[in-house]
């Protein structure tokens, strides 16, 4: 039944409940999936067993009446989520052998709410990268690589740093995946693959079981193929959490409910700053389409300013890597994953976490340490947290004028492995719209648009006000629509 | 002042302490791990603990308000918005690779300590801050010939560091500010204050100046763990300094370690050598809001401190100075106390607790907690001598063997037929045997010779084993003497 895996969340919950087929015969199907989009790399452990074993289970529930909202639905989790018996690796080697003793919570409000897991998906090493390049366990090629699987002509990345929640999701090997998002970590590969993804309120999803990156930015979210499945996952995997001390108690809507399709009215913020110098045409066009199309649907665009756009790429790279330092630190070799002996401790340490890490997230260590030195904090650190605060305010008065906003995702389709790789600088121009809004702890999403000139998908973001994941969601979904876009990935299970 | 006197002259020196207190709680301060010391290595340590991936601090609300009864307690400001950051460096037995801390934004900021002088007069000595940070894991290197096993029991424990102004002189100011500190943390219940525990460590700044002069060069003396220890410390570091100065030399900044063996201090690393903290605010906590309400309601459950409770001793009891301090140093002593003097003579309730009492609690190393003779039987004691029951003689030789069998004065009253002799025929009749006894001695002292009226006294309460009543005696020999 290989039409099962092509089925959107909404649509598999209806068969499911109409006993068309049972979550066992829906989750065999991805378990194949799974296999046969290897080429892929984009799971760095396959749970086929426990997969089955929750699909029995849940089976047994639907039986029981008692089904819960993603009752049965087989999902990726990004290897940065602990799973409690099952590696956890963060895609790196200083992880090695690690298996938790714990559930994160956000899996565990899924695993509440009936949902199946396939396996732990690939992501760029510790979540830094946007090319999903920088794994230990291997980059992962996007299913929209051009010529034969396994032979492609064109190598393409998938975007990052959840590479392979997007690879998993858009070549049809799981119903949705968790993501994460630190500066555009869920939407960058989301319009890559041309799926939908959603960086929620910073706040909304516990951090707490989630391998830390920066924890002032780090924030869970749901990959789908629709805005609707967004919308269904987004609700199983948010809530407060009191072992996290950044959540936020607050009630969680019923996300789906708030997609009506009715934008009439709704004022659409245009932020001037963002239309970059070099903005390539395909991506101006796309973004003027967008606007058009919610124009259409009764919404009223109107142009605003969002004046230290400029800075938001610096500051993030300043707020990111200090934060990151100081959270892996704790990769010691001392209690857990990779240690390499060494005649003192500092020489374990240093053969260690020199082994342990990748170039990149060496690179971010250093720069983090650099930036909280003593007689560089203010300049660096201390000035950026400021600039941030700005950042805020700026997004703040903007939304005293519009409801959303809408922007481009990033700045080009995706790129092949190889480009874009010699220059650190030019890797991190790919968070130039995503970055400010997780500064500013806002929600965020990614809506495939429609496709560029290369055939390869593009994604316009849209921005809304905190806790307004229900603007953000309704309006997605109407450009969803108005795009309708039908290209598939060349590569699908 | 005193002054030291060095080859130059007079040398003043000038000390700051760091006082890390061990918050009484049943949880760490992030996580819900067990605190109990003397555990099994490595049986109270928790994920958050033990620094695991995605593993998150939550703030423990009970170490807030020890925290915040601790600032009131030393009549300090407390700080409304307080924020808690990293403090980053690498060592083995600090999991996170960051100790949880507050650094530019205490819980606690400036408050004071009233130190109490042997001399029996005061000085008032400057707290700068205090603030709540985690405190680090154990390293214990004499388990294996090659390596160091690592002991996380302590790992996430609650530590208030207090910092006092560099406002003490002496080695003996700076032991009565860690003694009258670590009273008022174990009035507020908020540190049991046990040095040899750990639950107390001192960090001891020490410089020397010419008097008048501006503050010097300072060091550090890390993790020093006894009162004894801090002023064996300063004086020995205050000597150290001024023999480097005056042979021409220049006091380098440095951290130095005091070493109980050999009674010296030791350098143990230099201000290059020092850490780059990189102190930054913790992402994962935010910071402390605190509800002024909140606060107002833990300061209308403070208990008397040591100042007040020894000013109320010397107005309501008419203490001296020197005995209410005695008295008031520990809550139990001054509780024991005030159960004694209830309803008797407080002069009297005070030199039995702090003479006979405290005497024998020293001479057996006991704790007030441990006495044999509880403050209800004490204080059944004092009665027995102010209804003339016995004698103040008699009471010692009766307190001897309460301390012994934690018996009740009375029964040991009874049991050892101690009772005073107060019937006149019975003084009578002794009397007259030993003035018959002593007819020569009657002669001379009728002859002139008063002296010896003390003499027949002796014989009288010698012939009654000390039961006479000693004003009966005397009545009644006055009498017969005269005749």
């Amino acid at each position: 039944m290989t039409g099962l895996t092509h089925l959107t969340m909404a649509a598999a919950l209806d068969g499911l409940a109409k006993k068309d087929f049972t979550a066992v015969e829906l989750t065999e199907a991805h378990v194949k999936a799974v296999e046969t989009i290897r080429p892929l790399n984009a799971f760095i452990t396959e749970t086929p067993e426990q997969a089955l074993a929750m699909a029995k289970a849940s089976d047994a529930r639907r039986a029981k009446g008692e089904a819960g909202p993603m009752e049965g639905l087989p999902i990726a989790v990004k290897d940065l989520f602990c799973t409690k018996g099952v590696p956890t690796t963060a895609a790196s080697h200083i992880l090695d052998g690690f298996k938790p003793e714990y559930e994160s919570t956000v899996t565990s409000n899924l695993w509440r709410d009936g949902a199946v897991m396939l396996g732990k998906v690939n992501l760029d090493e510790f979540a830094m990268g946007s090319a999903n390049i920088t794994s230990y366990h291997g980059n992962v090629v996007s299913p929209w690589s051009p010529g034969e699987v396994g032979n492609w002509s064109r190598q393409l990345v998938p975007g990052g740093s959840s590479g392979g929640s997007a690879a998993a999701v858009a070549a049809r090997a799981a119903l949705g995946a968790t993501g994460t998002d630190t500066g555009g970590s869920i939407r960058q590969p989301a319009a890559f693959t041309g799926i939908v993804g959603i960086k929620p309120t910073y706040g909304r999803c516990s951090r707490w079981g989630v391998v830390a990156f920066a924890s002032s930015l780090d924030q869970a979210g749901p990959m789908t193929r629709t805005v609707e499945d967004a919308a269904i996952m987004l609700r199983s995997m948010c809530g407060f959490d009191p072992k996290d001390s950044t959540s936020v108690d607050m009630a969680v809507p019923d996300f789906r409910a708030a997609l009506t399709g009715d934008i009439r009215g709704l004022k659409v913020g245009i932020p001037k700053e963002y239309r970059v110098e070099g903005m390539p045409a395909e991506i101006a066009a796309i973004w003027d389409q967008g606007i058009a199309w919610l124009k259409e649907a009764g919404a009223e665009p109107v142009e605003i300013s969002l004046p230290h756009t400029k800075y938001a790429l610096a500051t993030y790279y300043i707020v990111a890597p200090a934060e990151a330092s100081s959270n892996l630190a704790r990769y010691d070799g001392l209690r857990y994953g990779l240690r390499v002996e060494g005649a003192s401790l500092k020489d374990m340490y240093e053969n260690t976490r020199g082994a342990g890490f990748g170039k990149e997230v060496r690179r971010r260590i250093l720069i983090g340490t650099y930036v909280l030195s003593a007689g560089y904090y203010d300049a660096y650190y201390n000035k950026a947290r400021q600039v941030r605060t700005r950042i805020k305010w700026d997004f703040d008065e903007a939304f005293k004028q519009c409801d959303v906003i809408l922007t481009p995702t990033a700045p080009s389709t995706a790129f092949a492995i190889g480009e874009k790789m010699d220059d650190p600088i030019q890797m991190y121009l790919n968070d130039v719209f995503t970055v400010p809004a997780s500064l500013a702890g806002l929600p965020g999403m990614s809506v495939p648009a429609g496709v560029g000139s290369d055939g390869l998908p593009l994604g316009l973001q849209l921005l809304g006000r905190p806790f307004d994941e229900e603007t953000v969601l309704r309006v997605g979904q109407v450009i969803e629509k108005a795009a309708a876009v039908t290209a598939t990935p060349p590569f699908m299970a | 002042m005193s002054y030291i006197q060095g080859e130059t002259g007079d040398w003043e020196i000038v000390i700051g302490l760091e006082v890390h207190a061990q918050v009484i709680s049943n949880a760490k301060l992030f996580s819900g791990a067990a605190t109990a010391f003397g555990a099994e290595p490595n049986s109270q340590v928790s994920f958050v603990d033990a620094a695991f991936p995605g593993m998150l601090p939550v703030i423990n609300e009970h170490c807030i308000e020890q925290a915040v009864r601790t600032g009131l307690g030393l009549k300090a400001q407390i700080n409304l918005h307080s924020v808690f950051d990293r403090k980053n460096y690498f060592y083995a037995d600090l999991p996170q690779g960051y100790q949880i801390s507050q650094f530019q934004q205490p819980i606690v900021g400036k408050g004071e300590i009233v130190l109490d002088l042997p001399d029996g007069s005061s000085r008032t000595v400057g707290v700068t801050r205090l603030h709540l940070e985690q405190d680090a894991g154990k390293s214990l290197h004499d388990q294996h010939p090659a390596k160091t096993y690592i002991d996380l029991n302590r790992s996430g424990v609650a530590l208030m560091e207090i910092v006092s102004e560099p406002d003490m002189r002496t080695a003996e100011e700076a032991g009565a500010y860690v003694r009258k500190l670590r009273s008022i943390l174990r009035y507020l219940g908020t540190c049991d204050g046990n040095m040899e525990e750990g639950s107390m460590r001192c960090d001891v700044n020490v410089s020397v100046r010419k008097p008048g002069a501006p503050f010097g060069t300072r060091c550090e003396i890390k993790n020093v763990n006894s009162i004894r220890f801090v002023m064996q410390a300063i004086e020995y570091e205050a000597r150290r300094q001024i023999e480097i100065i005056e042979e021409g030399g220049k006091i380098d900044q440095e951290t130095r370690l005091w070493d109980t063996t050999k009674f010296v201090t030791r350098s143990m690393r230099s201000k290059e050598e020092a850490h780059d903290y990189r102190y930054f605010p913790d992402p994962d906590l935010l910071p402390l809001e605190l509800d002024p309400e909140w606060v107002e309601a833990i300061k209308s459950t403070l208990p008397e401190l040591p100042d007040d409770k020894k000013a109320r001793f010397i107005g309501e009891y008419k203490l001296s100075p020197y005995d209410a301090n005695v008295l008031v140093s520990e809550k139990a002593r001054a509780d024991f106390f005030e159960t004694v003097a209830k309803g008797r003579d407080p002069k009297l309730a005070a030199n039995w607790v702090t003479g006979e009492l405290f005497g024998y609690l020293n001479k057996a190393g006991k704790e007030i907690e441990e006495s044999p003779v509880s403050a209800e039987n004490l204080g059944g004691l004092i009665d027995l001598i102010a209804d003339n029951t016995i004698s103040g003689r008699i009471a010692k030789e009766v307190f001897e063997a309460m301390f012994e069998t934690g018996e009740k004065a009375a029964d040991i009253v009874e049991k050892k037929g101690l009772r005073q002799v107060t019937d006149t025929g019975a003084i009578e009749a002794s009397i007259d045997s030993v003035l018959a006894a002593n007819a020569d001695k009657v002669a001379e002292f009728r002859s002139g010779k008063d002296k010896l009226f003390g003499f027949f006294v002796g014989q009288v309460m010698k012939a009654t084993q000390g039961k006479a009543n000693p004003a009966l005696v005397n009545e009644i020999l006055t009498a017969k003497l005269k005749g």
